[in-house]
């Protein structure tokens, strides 16, 4: 017997107050050498910076390891103190802003590599439902043309979108949740 | 204890043919959605370990007060003091074990402690609104709060919101990351809230609402409402190993 799973709702403008400051963020910490700025600017269908947005990142750590019970490939390290996973709202001009380290490349189907990627969640106010995409990284290039998602995609410049592009010492990848620049979302 | 997730070399992943359940992005009645929902189709992103991994978060991460949002203050907040709890179970009804379940909500007089609320309804000195705890092994959580109050909102003439208290799950993995909002019986604003109608189907719309439990009031002190909540299933029975 299979029970069906409790629907969906919009997180609503005010998801600020159960935000608790326990997840953050900084997946590491700012002195870390190898640390990387993944920002951008989250607009919706008519260009407006989307000032209540809650996005989430999900990703492996810099050998390629996520900590977490079903990864099971012991031959790739832990780290302590790197859990993977960040949080954060974005601000009245629409911007977030994580700091992390590029993921080592993980399985994808049938064992083939995954180019190194974070998964990402939007939720906001007008979204009934969380938006999904991932971020890859333009210091990447043969992986991300081998990687099994991205060659996928026909649309050439949606997989473009997905690569995040460096700027001002960072990575940014701008979201948009609607319109002629729409942002890549899947379906998980 | 360690799930097999190989099918031959094929992870497992989570069942899509449930999530139809859920809202549709555009649902125009809701207006924040015509500029906000995604136009192009969304594209299938097979679960690969990326999707069938996700953060953990256990016991040793939340205080031993976190799920009372009535003891967060010096005094108590003003309001109908009511337990909220259920189960967290998974597509084939097992408990979800050790998984962080965070709530939300106004307060008593439809109030949110947030900037951005401009609500004439009084603030309560007493109450944040925020709280969490992790499930045991059985699934259970377990709140103490308020009941919130209704709220107008700008989204049509004479807009106001069906009291709710909005709850955030992780489970097990990123694919099967849930927030929704808890409905109470009987309220009589269901037909006017598009977001609460934004769920297409009656029954779907049913689980979102909670159910008035004699057995856990608390004779001379709280209320009681149950709350289970299901999250998405998996493709196939994982073996124990």
């Amino acid at each position: 017997m299979t029970f069906p799973p409790t629907p969906s709702q919009t997180v609503g403008p005010f998801f600020h107050i159960g935000i608790d400051s326990f997840i953050g963020p900084e997946l590491v910490a700012p002195d870390r050498p190898d640390a990387v700025r993944v920002f951008g600017t989250v607009r919706d269908g008519e260009g407006m910076p989307v000032i209540d947005a809650l996005i989430e990142v999900w990703q492996a750590n810099a050998a390629g390891r996520y900590a977490h019970p079903e990864d099971m490939r012991e031959h790739v390290p832990l780290e302590e103190g790197f859990d993977g996973f960040g949080r954060t709202c974005t601000d009245d001009e629409g911007r977030y802003e994580f700091l992390t380290v590029k993921p080592g490349s993980v399985p994808g189907p049938g064992g083939r590599p995954q180019a190194p990627h974070i998964d990402v969640s939007v939720f906001a106010r007008g979204l009934l439902k969380r938006l999904v995409t991932r971020v890859y990284f333009p210091d990447e290039v043969d992986a991300n043309e081998a990687d099994p998602l991205l060659a996928s995609i026909e649309d050439l410049d949606a997989r473009a979108g997905l690569v995040a592009v460096e700027d001002d010492g960072g990575l940014r990848f701008d979201i948009n949740l609607q319109g002629d620049r729409e942002t890549t979302f899947f379906a998980v | 204890m360690a799930q097999r997730v190989t099918r031959g070399v094929e992870l497992v992943g989570y069942r899509r043919d449930d999530v139809e359940v859920d809202p549709p992005y555009l649902h125009p009645d809701y207006v924040a959605t015509r500029t906000r929902s995604p136009k192009r189709p969304l594209l299938l992103l097979p679960h690969t370990l990326s999707e069938v991994t996700g953060p953990v978060y256990g016991h040793d991460r939340v205080g031993e007060l976190d799920h009372d949002l009535t003891r967060q203050h010096d005094g108590e907040p003003l309001g109908e003091r009511i337990i909220l709890h259920g189960r967290v179970l998974d597509g084939d009804g097992r408990p979800v074990r050790n998984t962080l379940v965070e709530v939300w909500q106004a307060n008593s007089a439809g109030r949110y402690l947030h900037a951005v609320d401009r609500h004439p309804a009084p603030l309560d000195p007493n109450f944040t609104g925020a709280g969490r705890c992790v499930t045991d092994d059985e699934g259970r959580y377990r709140f103490v709060t308020v009941k919130p109050g209704a709220y107008p909102w700008g989204n049509h003439p004479n807009a106001w919101r069906a009291a709710h208290v909005h709850v955030s799950l992780f489970g097990p993995a990123f694919a099967t990351r849930l927030v929704t909002q808890m409905y109470f019986p009987g309220d009589p604003l269901f037909f006017q809230d598009p977001i609460f109608n934004s769920v297409r189907d009656p029954k779907d719309r049913e689980r979102m609402i909670s159910a008035f439990d004699l057995d856990q009031t608390v004779p001379e002190w709280a209320l009681a409402y149950r709350f289970d909540v299901v999250l998405r299933g998996r493709e196939a029975t994982p073996m124990e190993d």
